[in-house]
């Protein structure tokens, strides 16, 4: 049967009748199917939650441990029957813990990539194309303007900077869930190994990261110093929302960086007041859209969110049916929803503090 | 050309002015004659000529990609050098080499300005193969003379005035000011100068612009405590700002900003050829109704004389106007101030002693009693009479009924105010009359540009006919940043459909739009046009059958 009989857009977001399950979805639902914990598509709240034991570590970091009431921590490649048809989740290279769905029922495939990327990231499992008849993607960089250099340029960058600034504190916005942790596994790689300094509402999940095994390097809270003119020199990470906050005020001899796949738009940069714009995402550019349709070669071509337009565009050109799902709320237009619940973690820690 | 697009790359992102300056001064002093004249020109906006046409960079561009993806990824970017300095790299087979030379800025302004038409095509396409995708968008931003990098022409002199007082300690901003419109880029004389290395560039032989003074909006403490024998009042004319400038060397109009539009008003130069006054002058440029006598025959002015800005916009848009324009709409410049008359420098003088020259100056042209085309247009601005704060606001009241609504308002200058370029405090003030306001539908948003690029903050908003919308107009501005994200929010929630990069929205969200004035117009299906239209309000509680009616608005039309 094929999947648009049995899978639908409503209120909620995605919903797969076979399963009667949602993937990813806004509001509280009796199951929910979740790709990766970003905020914009784990929320609390659920009866029961699939997800990689990741995400469900995460989600319990920042909706507490009672987020949902029954949780089905699955592996990649494990395949169980939910439902009329079956599930199983594959590494998305999204984030850690990131997973691409893929749904079978009734002789017919699809792949839901939730978020995905194709770059070398140390901090989870590479991405695996996934034969399908329904390819589901998103496309948050899917313009061809948007081209991703490679994360040891721009990191590359930001040490030159320090370099010819050394009186500068280099304060980075990073998304706390993923980008954060890349950067710094980055900079290690790239030989630096000083401490590096980060905000309050990064450490959790830095701390989580390292309980699943991956070295960060030394960290140490701005928080727990008593004079910050020792940042001088410095690379601080802090939310982005922290960058125009109070909190970068005290901060000595700023000077603004910003690691987003935005920053590739000048004016994205100007928004952000960013002064050093380094184009570190954690999505597929362009080319690596097309690409991976190219590879994972399906029937149909369904595009859940971002620039939906210009990929449809394309891979009907490329000779795919092509339509676009035009689910709102995930990334907006902005990865700034994330930081949504950063900030919450943010005024916790302020108030811990 | 490296450095240059490195230079403008890092002023682009820079906040702080302290640092945009640091970069200008050590770019100054270590790059040489001519390319550093030229990056000048480039950042002040000071290049005289455009090495391409937009249209010629939209063409090759269209040529290589996929014409909807170009139309999508312009729309998102919202500017066009950008999109292209991205996308051009998705037409290269493979990455280009970051250390190939490039050629000197100089050189590439040589070439541009030398080759002929057919080559220049070619030429930029061989440069924007060689070059990183910043490269390419400095490049395209310099040739369109579109660089807009947070350094404003003034920001600019004052960092030449400190880097010449860094080697010549006399050098002062005032002097970069008085000597900056004789100069032409790549200013080997200036950076001379400037460098120690030869005199102040003598420009007493060109006729060239002089900054102008400005005034402030007036708050209402000051307005409350005005005493009126220490300031003179007068209209606000709703024309252009301008300055005239006639000496045995010629005669030319400049715009406030400096740029010279005699080509425009060639009726007004040859005015004042034929009855020569020598002196640079300081007035309001405005366009009249055809064959009107009215202001140049009586000392009494008629100020229904005067033409809605929508035409003297049409004169100022012609490069060559023709009879028939002319004709139809002469203009006049109603002088206001003086710095210069006859030979003298009057800058120094009071505004009361500069009235009375302009005055004895205009009168015989008056009295002479010649044909209305023997004179030049020339008007002195009136001296409005009040006793009281009360009168004045009193006069900004009429200035609403005056002219058809083409007077903004009223001017208040101190009578011992001498003539100082920029805006210097509690010297001339503005009294703008107040908005007219009106409720509208939004019915498209389109996406802005430069900072507000991506964010759906250009809007068309009507007024209701029986039960149809009809536009009336755009606006932008008026919103703060946090309204702009909401607004962008509902227009992203509430699209119906798309024309293009234009969303129309459901007929459901209400702006209370003020304005300065209403005119008869061709432009919208509604027959009519608001003059600086804004977003006054966000009605976001007022349902939409309540905006105004049309009707309304034509009501609002004066004269």
């Amino acid at each position: 049967m094929h999947p648009e009989k049995w899978i639908r857009t409503d209120k909620y977001g995605l919903y797969c009748k076979a399963l009667n399950a949602y993937i990813d979805p806004m509001q509280p639902v009796e199951h929910a199917i979740i790709t990766h914990a970003h905020a914009d598509h784990a929320r609390a709240g659920h009866k029961h939650v699939y997800a990689t034991a990741q995400t469900l570590d995460i989600m319990r970091v920042r909706y507490g441990v009672d987020h949902a009431v029954h949780f089905h921590p699955l592996k990649y490649e494990e395949t169980i029957s939910l439902g009329k048809g079956k599930l199983t989740l594959y590494p998305a290279g999204h984030i850690l813990g990131s997973a691409q769905v893929l749904i079978e029922y009734k002789g017919q495939r699809l792949v839901h990539t939730g978020d995905c990327k194709r770059q070398a990231d140390d901090t989870c499992e590479p991405f695996v194309p996934i034969p399908c008849d329904i390819f589901v993607t998103e496309a948050t960089f899917g313009l061809p303007v948007f081209q991703h250099p490679p994360i040891e340029s721009e990191t590359q960058k930001l040490l030159a900077s320090l370099e010819r600034l050394p009186e500068s504190c280099h304060l980075v916005g990073v998304y706390a869930l993923g980008k954060c942790q890349r950067l710094l596994l980055a900079l290690r790689k790239l030989g630096y190994h000083k401490p590096v300094y980060i905000h309050g509402a990064l450490l959790n999940l830095c701390n989580l990261y390292r309980e699943h095994g991956i070295e960060l390097g030394e960290l140490i809270e701005v928080s727990s110093l008593a004079d910050l003119s020792v940042l001088k020199g410095q690379i601080v990470l802090a939310p982005p929302s922290a960058l125009a906050d109070r909190w970068s005020r005290k901060l000595p001899n700023v000077m603004t960086a910003m690691a987003s796949g935005w920053m590739q738009i000048r004016a994205r940069s100007k928004q952000k007041r960013a002064e050093l714009p380094l184009i570190i995402s954690d999505h597929s550019d362009w080319q690596d859209l097309i690409t991976t349709i190219k590879e994972v070669n399906p029937k149909e071509v369904w595009v859940t969110h971002g620039r939906e337009q210009a990929l449809v565009h394309q891979a009907q050109k490329m000779g795919y049916k092509a339509k676009a799902l035009s689910l709102v709320g995930y990334g907006d237009d902005d990865e700034d929803s994330y930081s949504k619940s950063d900030k919450k973690i943010s005024s916790n820690s302020k108030e811990a503090n | 050309m490296q450095k240059f697009a490195d230079l403008v790359d890092n002023l682009y992102y820079l906040n702080s002015n302290n640092a945009k300056a640091e970069l200008i001064l050590e770019y100054l002093s270590t790059t040489p004659d001519p390319d550093r004249g030229w990056a000048i020109a480039a950042i002040a906006g000071t290049l005289n000529f455009e090495f391409f046409k937009r249209r010629t960079v939209k063409d090759i561009i269209v040529e290589r990609v996929d014409p909807i993806l170009f139309d999508l990824s312009y729309d998102y970017v919202g500017e066009m050098s950008e999109t292209v300095a991205h996308l051009w790299s998705t037409t290269l087979d493979e990455p280009i080499d970051p250390n190939t030379s490039l050629p000197s800025l100089s050189n590439v302004v040589t070439q541009f300005s030398s080759l002929p038409k057919l080559s220049i095509k070619l030429y930029l396409i061989s440069l924007l193969n060689i070059m990183s995708p910043t490269q390419r968008w400095a490049l395209l931003k310099l040739g369109t003379r579109g660089l807009r990098i947070g350094v404003s022409a003034r920001f600019l002199k004052k960092i030449l005035a400190r880097y010449g007082a860094q080697r010549n300690p006399l050098i002062t901003i005032e002097d970069i000011e008085r000597v900056w419109h004789g100069v032409q880029p790549p200013y080997t004389d200036l950076l001379a100068w400037l460098d120690n290395k030869s005199d102040m560039p003598d420009i007493s032989n060109k006729l060239t612009f002089q900054p102008v003074m400005l005034a402030h909006p007036i708050d209402d403490n000051t307005l409350n405590n005005i005493k009126p024998e220490l300031w003179q009042a007068e209209w606000k004319f709703d024309g252009i700002r301008a300055q005239l400038v006639s000496n045995h060397t010629g005669t030319a109009l400049f715009s406030r900003n400096g740029d010279d539009i005699s080509h425009s008003f060639p009726d007004l130069i040859a005015s004042i050829e034929a009855n020569p006054i020598e002196g640079r002058f300081d007035g309001e440029l405005v366009a009249l109704e055809s064959n009107s006598t009215a202001l140049q025959a009586n000392s009494e002015v008629d100020y229904n004389q005067i033409a809605s800005f929508n035409r003297l916009q049409q004169r100022l848009n012609k490069k060559k106007p023709s009879k028939a324009l002319i004709q139809s709409t002469p203009v006049g410049l109603i002088i206001y101030d003086a710095l210069q008359i006859g030979k003298d420098d009057t800058r120094e003088l009071s505004l009361q002693k500069r009235s009375q020259l302009i005055k004895t100056l205009l009168e015989p042209a008056k009295t002479k009693n010649k044909p209305a085309q023997d004179r030049p247009n020339l008007f002195a601005s009136e001296k409005l009479k009040f006793a009281s704060t009360a009168d004045l606001l009193d006069l900004k009241e009429k200035a609403s009924k005056l002219s058809n609504g083409y007077i903004e308002g009223i001017m208040l200058k101190r009578k011992d105010a001498i003539y100082v370029a920029g805006r210097p405090k509690g010297q001339w003030y503005k009294l703008k009359r107040d908005p007219k306001l009106i409720d509208a539908v939004i019915m498209y948003a389109q996406r802005g540009h430069g900072k507000r690029s991506s964010f759906y903050s250009d809007f068309t908003f009507g007024c209701w006919q029986e039960d149809i919308l009809l536009p009336i107009g755009k606006a932008y501005s008026g919103f703060t940043d946090e309204e702009l994200k909401k607004l962008d929010t509902w227009v992203r929630r509430n699209t119906l459909g798309r024309f293009g990069p234009v969303k129309e929205v459901k007929k459901e969200l209400v702006f209370e739009i003020a304005f300065d004035a209403v005119a008869p117009s061709n432009r919208h299906k509604s027959k009519v046009a608001l003059r600086f239209p804004r977003i006054h309000r966000i009605r976001w509680d007022k349902p939409a059958n309540e905006a105004d009616k049309l009707s309304t608005l034509i009501d609002m039309i004066e004269g």
